[in-house]
């Protein structure tokens, strides 16, 4: 497991994802926390979060999060994760192959968060980066889900003079917490 | 030619942005790919690619049903037509019926195939592109010159201009500073967008997926915050399962942009929600405009392999100088040439056809296994048959086919170029005839041909011999390099046979797209070359070699003509290369290097013929380097030298800076020595140094190796 994390941070450092692992859902807690505080979340409009929320926070609850980093809202509509600075989300699978994070994006609320706000932050289990591309879609079949969003860094563009420029429409920041504690493949 | 066109690519050669831009990105193409492919089998991946899009083409009319029944039952509606102008009608009434306002698209070639934008303009709807790329071209009003990157003509301080014009004033031209200004200007558009516009790399039959590959995170957002999503896809984007996007997504980053994945692939099956909570009005275009007639075509089928990378513009010398607004509208460089004589019409590629330089470099390169130079070649075939000849073609053909005219106006030649003869070459040509000796010299016809010389080469008799194909630059100008084949040939105890009967190779003519001409160069030279019973057929020229070898087989079978292909094929097997017969006669102990030489540095040159046809590219070096020579390689020695055939008469002012950037990579390798396998590379090569003024020698591997054999 471990080398495919380490192959999975390697590939996905090189297209510039910032990637962070811990043993416990509470020890990333409270580096996110950390980190939306760093980044300026707060209550002042344009600087909010908004966090779709998952089993990351099982047994922890939104309110805690909202009541620790003010800023942070659950209720993820287009009008919030157009002005927020920060979304948060969780993925159900990576590759190692690629530094790819996937993700069964139907529900619009998970596009809203990784597509709008400029720093996107995914929390994934460690058991859930597997080898390759095919791996990935053995288990998130497309045949069943209706939108399957694959992501690999941050936005990027070369159009002007191929210049490579992180940015463009989508995040400009893309930061992996990989949680070893967390979601583990029981299939 | 059309003086329009050629006006238009004097424009490009003359606009130093883009040669300089498209240039530089060249080299770093070259090794951001290889880079992207370390540890990826790329024949096997794009064996793959050949056989699931080959595949999917021969049941398009199958897999377009099933897309359509799997992605309704999912929510979609799929509307299927052939029409461009009915994709248009459908798109502008249900925008009508929706009460749409503001449009935004996501890069689309299809769209730009039947020119959307123009369509929504007219009806009052606002459109923007929002990939960069397109957004840029869009405020530009221009078209793109790239598949991947529409505006990789413009610089930086041309786009700031565009956006200060167009969008706000003052815009500087800082990339990161422009890049920030779009993304703020384009959000809003999205926002408050209506419909949101795509395309799609793949379309999964079996589950009614569509794939769509980006970068800038334009496509999802596109996707996502518009009420209505309308996909237009060509039905050469189908394939039949989910396990056929693999080969696909390994390849069309890798290919197009060097990445291993690009930020973004999105897999959209069906409706999904809208932001409101509705679902989403989901429409699909399966389009076909001509693509079917393509799959009809025998030869033209392959090119429906296509996956839209772009490696062919990449690669191609002749791209990197002219770019891609020369090529038309929509689809540029060798695949959009092809393109654009089956979706537009084949008339439209009559000029841009002749741009095609035949040197092969996309051949190995292209994920979906497309000749794409055979098909440009085949295209000139068919302008040729439904347009005819011009008046100057078909007089020269006329002389080439008669062999004794041919050569007795050879012979000629030699008595009246004197007034314009310096020693070897000839430096300037009077008139029209100038444009040839602008950029190099020529080289002046032997005042003895080769095919007089051999006589009085007294050769000792032997029991195995070996006929030799000279081709008429050996015969005529390089006697010199026949003269040392075969004192080559003679130390290895062969006799070497020169049927005189032999004449030109065709290659002239099936390069011209005249076949018929070709077939009969191919007759006459079959009947002589196979009159002696002979180990091999030998040609110092790699042009000559692939015509005996491959070309005779091949304009036969395009004509239909099957009481020559037996022989054809005889004369096949027995034609080899000059340097892949002498190493094999060295391996086989029949020729010994001389020992202890140290003959110093060299450089040596790949021919396109004998590196891409004949795959010989380890022989000529392991032959020099035993001979005692140390090569150092030049940057690009694969890359045409610009000479072609007729090309670098036809289109001087490209093959010219083709040849300075040759002649500048082996002045760079500070070797004193040129060396290579064939005759019309050391014509351009020569004739170029000569214009020079620069000492570099240049040879032909047998010159160079005639004197270093026991």
């Amino acid at each position: 497991m471990s080398t495919t994390f380490e192959a999975f941070e390697t590939r996905a450092a090189a297209v510039s994802a910032e990637v962070h692992r811990f043993a416990s859902r509470h020890e990333a807690l409270a580096f996110i926390e950390g980190f939306l505080r760093e980044v300026g979340v707060s209550e002042t409009p344009g600087s909010g979060a908004v966090w779709v929320e998952g089993s990351f926070l099982e047994g922890i609850g939104s309110a805690h999060v909202a009541s620790q980093v003010p800023g942070v809202s659950f209720e993820v509509t287009r009008e919030a994760a157009a002005v927020a600075k920060v979304g948060i989300s969780q993925l159900d699978w990576a590759i190692a192959g690629t530094g790819t994070l996937v993700q069964d994006a139907t529900a619009v609320e998970k596009r809203l968060v990784s597509t709008l706000p400029p720093i996107h932050l995914a929390v994934i289990g460690t058991e859930r980066i597997l080898a390759d591309f095919n791996s990935v879609l053995q288990r998130l079949q497309p045949e069943q889900i209706n939108y399957i969003a694959f992501i690999t860094g941050p936005s990027r563009t070369a159009d002007i003079e191929r210049v490579l420029t992180i940015g463009v429409h989508g995040p400009e920041r893309l930061i992996v917490v990989v949680v070893d504690d967390f979601e583990k493949v029981t299939a | 030619m059309t003086t329009e066109f050629k006006d238009s690519i004097e424009t490009a050669l003359h606009n130093p942005n883009l040669t300089g831009a498209l240039g530089r990105f060249s080299e770093a193409y070259r090794i951001s790919r290889a880079k992207a492919y370390e540890g990826i089998d790329f024949e096997a991946v794009r064996d793959r690619i050949a056989e699931v899009k080959g595949n999917a083409s021969s049941r398009f009319e199958e897999l377009a049903e099933q897309f359509k029944a799997n992605a309704e039952r999912r929510g979609a509606k799929v509307f299927r037509t052939s029409d461009p102008a009915e994709v248009k009608r459908y798109i502008l009434d249900l925008a009508k019926a929706q009460n749409v306002q503001a449009v935004v698209k996501s890069k689309s070639m299809a769209s730009e195939e039947i020119h959307l934008n123009k369509a929504f303009e007219q009806a009052g709807i606002q459109v923007d592109e929002t990939d960069l790329g397109e957004w840029i071209i869009q405020l530009a009003h221009q078209t793109p010159s790239h598949m991947v990157m529409p505006a990789i003509h413009m610089t930086k301080e041309e786009v700031a201009e565009v956006f200060s014009q167009e969008v706000e004033a003052g815009q500087a031209p800082d990339i990161p500073k422009l890049v920030k200004f779009a993304r703020g200007k384009l959000r809003p558009k999205f926002l408050a967008a209506d419909m949101g516009i795509t395309g799609a790399n793949i379309a999964v039959a079996e589950t009614g997926s569509l794939v769509i590959i980006t970068n800038e995170g334009n496509a999802r957002l596109v996707t996502t915050l518009p009420r209505i999503h309308v996909a237009i896809v060509g039905i050469e984007k189908l394939v039949a399962q989910v396990a056929d996007i693999d080969p696909i997504l390994t390849a069309l980053p890798r290919s197009a942009t060097g990445q291993l994945l690009t930020s973004y692939v999105s897999m959209l099956s069906g409706q999904v929600p809208n932001t409101d909570g509705s679902p989403k009005d989901l429409h699909i275009i399966l389009m076909d405009n001509h693509r079917s007639d393509m799959v009809k075509d025998p030869k033209f089928k392959e090119a429906l392999q296509c996956i839209r990378c772009a490696t062919c513009l990449n690669v191609c010398p002749v791209f990197r100088l002219v770019g891609g607004h020369v090529f038309g509208k929509t689809y540029t460089g060798g695949i959009g040439t092809i393109l654009t004589a089956w979706f537009d019409e084949l008339k439209k590629s009559e000029d841009i056809q002749g741009l095609c330089i035949q040197c092969g470099s996309c051949v190995p390169v292209c994920p979906g296994k497309i000749d794409i130079p055979g098909l440009i070649l085949e295209l000139r075939r068919r302008l040729v048959v439904e347009q005819g000849q011009s008046l100057a073609m078909k007089a020269i053909f006329g002389v080439v086919n008669n062999r004794r005219l041919f050569h007795s106006m050879l012979r000629m030649a030699s008595v009246t170029q004197k007034p314009f003869k310096q020693g070897r070459f000839i430096r300037h040509l009077p008139l029209f005839l100038s444009d040839m000796t602008d950029f190099r010299s020529l080289p002046a016809i032997a005042p003895e041909p080769f095919r007089d010389k051999i006589k009085a080469i007294a050769q000792p008799k032997q029991a195995e011999k070996v006929v030799f194909y000279a081709g008429c630059l050996i015969d005529f100008a390089y006697p010199e390099t026949g003269t040392a084949l075969v004192k080559i040939l003679n130390k290895a105890g062969i006799e070497v046979v020169f049927p005189e009967d032999q004449t030109c190779c065709g290659a002239p003519a099936r390069y011209s797209g005249a076949y018929e001409v070709a077939a009969q160069n191919a007759r006459d030279n079959i009947k002589a070359l196979l009159e002696t019973d002979a180990t091999y057929v030998v040609s110092a020229c790699p042009t000559c070699t692939v015509a005996l070898k491959h070309d005779f087989l091949d304009t036969f079978k395009t004509l239909g003509i099957t009481d020559a292909l037996g022989e054809a094929q005889r004369l096949s097997d027995r034609t080899i290369d000059f340097s892949s017969l002498v190493k094999k006669l060295v391996d086989e102990g029949r020729l010994t290097f001389k020992e202890g030489q140290h003959l110093g540095k060299i450089t040596y040159h790949d021919s396109c013929h004998l590196k891409r046809t004949l795959k010989a590219t380890d022989e000529p070096r392991e032959l020099l380097q035993k001979a005692g020579h140390e090569i150092a390689e030049m940057y690009e020695c694969d890359t045409c030298c610009g000479m072609a055939g007729s090309y670098s008469l036809k289109l001087p002012e490209i093959s010219a800076p083709i040849l300075e950037r040759k002649l500048k990579n082996i002045k760079d390798t500070g070797a004193d020595k040129v060396v290579m396998d064939c005759p019309g590379c050391v014509m351009q090569i020569r004739g170029g140094l000569d214009k020079d003024g620069s000492p570099i020698q240049v040879e032909h591997t047998a010159e160079r190796l005639e004197d270093r054999f026991e």
